[in-house]
């Protein structure tokens, strides 16, 4: 593959998963490298999945545990509604993501890997066990699993718990960073973008990764956008890439009111902070992060605190219920937006408790699901602040009540409906 | 007991097996606050090991926990004296 190209994850027919043949045609054989982790760190790769973490040091930090087995395991879970990459992705190149994690194993000494689809994701499934069948064996174990697809499925030590036990519950981690453990053995946790990074940085080297990108943030990252676009797509961008360029590609709203990034755990973008590149260093001086690359347009037509209200009420949903002030406080602030959304008396009183609640909640969960829903409360009240006055001063604006609504938020299912095994 | 102590120490608790009983809050009012749906919540800041009531407090808590869900974690104090040059 030419060195600053795009796509590189998505090159061939999207949808259309490339055969092992067809695979090993367009991105050439893959020869185990010594050098691997070195070659990730050089190439800078950070995690895709959320937290951006540098995936060289996490892999040195699983390489360097003891333990005569460990495990690789590949977060496909997706969880975000709003994120569609790792499914485009397996259903486009699945072999550079099983590449990746052979690699991976390899580095740090595994000898089994497991990739985690969510199984109401049946297609990606179906492509996944394809994909398996169709593999010459390599000495590396690869193995499939379909963990339940709750939103707080898909974090890591939930994962890990499920493949243990059967449970998608967050654990909970007195010290970071902490190793998870697979029938006690060490596990590297990667998310699917990750993984496929690492399936081309083996084979084409770090510099070949750096030729996309800018200065200090090199390489590409998946986009899903959605909400006020004409179709939502999944793009393939360099980092650093202006992110109206972005919102231009995917046809979005040219005037939008705000921009959602990260996830439902992310960041609302008002509409004056929109002239920023997307990378890590440009977003986090706005105090936003790529996340797990999602972007949701908000456009005038639509109410920025109803949308984040159903956003919550949601979120509030898919909590494990298993720490207090998740379990109450998530549906307690989705009740004070859904004031704050009607208008009238309470609205003021409701904006108050947010703030305060917001401050109590924060930090107090096992994993960090609370904390986000908290982020993406407060910095919708600051990027819809005019909005919000009006809200209080009693005069909703006209999509609050009704009027499209653009985040694609699944059906709220009744607490016990919800599968956690 | 009776040794004098260096560092300072933080309450922890576990959320997961936290069910909100309410104790800890009742036997270390000064550690541990509470939220409106009966949670505690930790002070962040350390408190020094020599400060013997709240040490002891404290340990009630650990030991009043229905859920066994809290614990006293020992903290390195930025600045600790060196014993002997």
């Amino acid at each position: 593959m030419r060195p600053g190209t795009l796509p590189r994850l998505l090159y061939g027919t999207p949808n259309r998963p490339a055969s092992y043949a067809e695979h090993v045609a367009t991105f050439g054989d893959l020869t185990a490298r010594a050098d691997l982790l070195d070659e990730l760190g050089r190439a800078g790769l950070t995690g895709r999945g959320g937290a951006a973490f540098p995936t060289a040091t996490k892999a040195r930090f699983i390489r360097d545990q003891r333990g005569h087995r460990k495990f690789v395991v590949v977060n496909a879970m997706e969880g975000e509604p709003a994120s569609h990459k790792d499914a485009l992705l397996l259903a486009t190149n699945p072999h550079l993501v099983l590449d990746g994690a052979e690699s991976l194993a390899r580095a740090v000494g595994a000898r089994d890997v497991v990739v985690a689809v969510a199984r109401d994701r049946t297609t990606t499934v179906e492509q996944v066990t394809r994909a398996l069948t169709e593999r010459p064996d390599r000495g590396i174990d690869l193995e499939l699993q379909t963990p339940p697809g709750r939103y707080v499925a898909g974090e890591e030590s939930a994962l890990v718990h499920w493949l243990d036990n059967n449970e998608s519950l967050p654990q909970y981690r007195a010290h970071r960073p902490v190793v998870l453990r697979l029938e006690k053995h060490p596990v590297l946790l990667d998310n699917c973008e990750t993984v496929a990074h690492v399936g081309l940085i083996a084979r084409y080297g770090a510099d070949w990764f750096a030729s996309v990108g800018a200065p200090g943030q090199p390489g590409s990252a998946l986009v899903s956008v959605s909400g006020a676009v004409e179709h939502p797509t999944v793009l393939e961008v360099a980092l650093g890439t202006p992110l109206a360029q972005i919102l231009a590609a995917a046809k979005a709203d040219p005037s939008p009111r705000a921009v959602l990034l990260g996830g439902y755990g992310g960041t609302w973008l008002a509409a004056r902070d929109l002239a920023v590149a997307y990378d890590l260093r440009s977003l986090a001086e706005r105090g936003a992060t790529p996340g797990a690359g999602v972007v949701v347009v908000v456009g005038r037509a639509s109410c920025g605190i109803r949308e984040t209200q159903r956003i919550v009420a949601w979120m509030a949903n898919e909590s494990a219920r298993q720490c207090g002030p998740c379990a109450f406080g998530l549906p307690a602030i989705a009740q004070d937006l859904a004031r704050l959304r009607d208008g009238g008396g309470d609205a003021r009183d409701a904006r108050r408790r947010l703030e305060q609640r917001c401050g109590v909640i924060e930090g107090r969960g096992a994993c960090r699901h609370p904390d986000g829903v908290v982020r993406m409360v407060r910095t919708a009240l600051a990027a819809f602040a005019e909005d919000v006055a009006d809200h209080e001063a009693g005069r909703p604006c006209a999509g609050a009540r009704a009027g499209a609504t653009v985040a694609s938020v699944p059906r709220l299912e009744h607490e016990r409906e919800l599968v956690w095994e | 007991m009776g040794v004098i102590r260096h560092g300072e120490f933080v309450l922890r608790v576990d959320p997961v097996q936290c069910d909100g009983f309410g104790h800890c809050h009742e036997l270390a009012p000064d550690l541990v606050d509470i939220d409106e749906w009966g949670y505690p919540i930790i002070r962040r800041e350390p408190t020094p090991l020599a400060d013997h009531q709240s040490l002891r407090s404290a340990r009630y808590a650990v030991r009043g926990c229905p859920r066994q869900a809290l614990h006293i974690e020992r903290v390195e104090a930025p600045a600790v004296p060196p014993r002997r040059a």
